[in-house]
């Protein structure tokens, strides 16, 4: 029963928003960007960019984020320090992200408003891409850090021993023996991030700025596909075609999602053969 | 005369060793933020008394509709999930042992359920309740809520249960006993610190998930006398009033907060507690 969900979730879904598809085709609706509900215009090209750019912007902050404390806590420090860090971690992990949200209202939109953006010359309130891509990193990086420190555990330790022995220094044994063997590990945990961090809805919604336009630059407001969804069901029952809209939104964050998970989940059953 | 190598060495430790503190400091001071704020705002009041006059403007008031919601959501969907999770978890590891790439396959589409972002499962919720007629409700919300536990729940006793030595299985088998007996009486037990840190676990998700009640739940000033009301929780009472420009309003989401990360915590210890207490009865 469980089994079929995912296949029941792509059915409802799938279901629900076919009264649009069958008006539009799918390019247009990928690739358009006139948004207007009321007349029944659904472009989902500044929503997808969005999500696109906002994700993005949490990687790139997740990449130094999560690389270096796993490697920090798998090679360097003590396994007492280890074992106390995987329970902090996971306590934070933990934290809803409806919680960072407020963080991200209270510190990072001020911070990219008042700080970040007159140092690049632009005038915004901070409610921008850059802003959500920031606590969306916050938000998704325990999880990151988690299955990275998975990642790193599964080297064998007779490779390390066997460079460390040639007479290299840790760090030498870390860049050319456990990186290059973690790779495809690493690659997965990002791509299971950059999949979580696509999908994440709340913590963004509430920095992002929900500005149904193609954003120019990091300093723009955004409105990713999440936020649109959770933002307006209120009124998508009042507007014809505008459920079966939020519907097909939903729809394309699942096959994302999806499409993300199974290459990632390939890429860790390949490596754990090895 | 230190060499290339051993700035190169020396500089990477600081900085790997400098990245992991300031990551933990930073999540730390999430948290710290967040209790300067809702500190503050929380009194006697704030936690028994439900908004009044209309949880957006009115100024009086506190979130007990939020945090009777929340806790009524919560307990209903982990244990809903815990009943789909338990046996499915022991049916995986104990009638399917000598399938392995079934085991896999399990596994693995659980993993992709863990994936689907809660907002796709509020969709989802809310297509099936338009289609037979449910109000935005406590019901839809458990509902919704227990399909996104039920793979976290599912997965986490099967990492305990798989971990059980087989010997233990083929032992049962030998005394005579069924597979029902195996499953309940000696896996059951030998798997309980796990079983129950999942259990937790799940509340845990349940209780702080926002984008998944959203449509399903719904939002109400009062707290709800029947599974067929709407139920405030605790994520959107954040929500909801943290955009309202009224300060005591806005106390009142910081409050909330504050009660919801103390819940997520206080869990989350408990469940290490419990899972450190129970595991003495195990046979290693």
């Amino acid at each position: 029963m469980v089994l079929l969900l995912p296949l029941f979730i792509l059915l409802g879904l799938l279901l629900k928003s076919t009264p649009l598809i069958e008006i539009k085709s799918i390019t247009d609706l990928l690739f358009s960007s006139d948004w207007h509900p009321t007349r029944s215009q659904f472009g989902f090209l500044p929503f997808i960019l969005s999500s696109v750019y906002v994700s993005l912007i949490g990687l790139c902050i997740m990449l130094p984020l999560g690389i270096f404390p796993a490697i920090y806590l798998t090679q360097f420090a003590s396994s007492k320090f280890l074992s106390v860090m995987r329970s902090v971690i996971d306590v934070l992990a933990g934290i809803p992200s409806v919680i960072h949200g407020i963080w991200g209202v209270l510190i990072i939109v001020p911070l990219v408003g008042d700080f970040l953006a007159p140092v690049f010359g632009k005038d915004t309130a901070g409610y921008t891409i850059l802003a959500g891509g920031i606590v969306l990193s916050v938000s998704v990086i325990p999880f990151v850090l988690n299955m990275l420190l998975e990642v790193f555990r599964t080297i064998p330790i007779e490779l390390k021993e066997a460079s460390l022995s040639l007479g290299t220094t840790y760090w030498e044994t870390i860049k050319k023996v456990v990186l290059k063997k973690a790779l495809p590990g690493i690659v997965a945990a990002y791509a299971l991030g950059l999949s979580r961090a696509f999908g994440e809805t709340i913590a963004v919604l509430m920095v992002v700025g929900n500005v149904a336009q193609i954003p120019s630059g990091v300093f723009e407001p955004g409105y990713p596909l999440s936020a649109l969804i959770a933002n307006n069901y209120g009124e998508m029952l009042s507007i014809p075609m505008y459920d079966a809209a939020l519907m097909f939104a939903a729809l394309l964050l699942f096959v994302v999602v999806f499409v993300f998970n199974l290459l990632a989940r390939f890429v860790i059953s390949k490596t754990e053969v090895l | 005369m230190a060499s290339k190598k051993q700035i190169e060495e020396v500089f990477f430790k600081w900085l790997s060793a400098s990245f992991t503190y300031g990551l933990v400091a930073l999540l730390l001071f999430i948290i710290y933020e967040i209790f300067l704020k809702g500190i503050p705002a929380l009194s006697w009041q704030m936690l028994t008394d439900v908004p009044q006059g209309g949880f957006y403007f009115g100024k009086e008031g506190g979130i007990l509709n939020a945090i009777v919601g929340s806790f009524y959501l919560a307990v209903g969907a982990s244990s809903l999930a815990f009943c789909i999770s338990l046996p499915m978890a022991l049916f995986l590891n104990i009638v399917l042992v000598k399938y392995k790439s079934v085991q896999n396959t399990f596994r693995f589409i659980l993993d992709l359920l863990w994936g689907i972002p809660p907002i796709v499962y509020g969709a989802f919720g809310f297509a099936i309740m338009i289609s037979i007629g449910l109000q935005t409700s406590l019901l839809a919300g458990i509902i919704t809520v227990t399909f996104l536990i039920s793979p976290i729940m599912i997965r986490s006793m099967d990492e305990v249960i798989r971990n059980i030595p087989p010997g233990l299985l083929e032992a049962g088998y030998s005394l005579g006993a069924t597979r029902f007996e195996v499953s309940f009486k000696i896996f059951f037990k030998q798997a309980l610190p796990g079983i129950v840190t999942a259990f937790l676990l799940g509340f845990g998700k349940g209780i702080g998930d926002t984008a998944s009640v959203l449509f399903t739940a719904g939002f109400t000033d009062y707290v709800p006398e029947s599974l067929m009301e709407p139920a405030a929780t605790l994520p959107l009472a954040i929500f909801f009033q943290l955009s309202s420009p009224i300060p005591e309003v806005k106390a009142r989401a910081y409050a909330a907060a504050v009660v919801l990360i103390v819940i997520i915590l206080f869990v989350s210890i408990l469940s290490r507690v419990i899972a450190h207490r129970f595991s003495k009865n195990i046979i290693k």
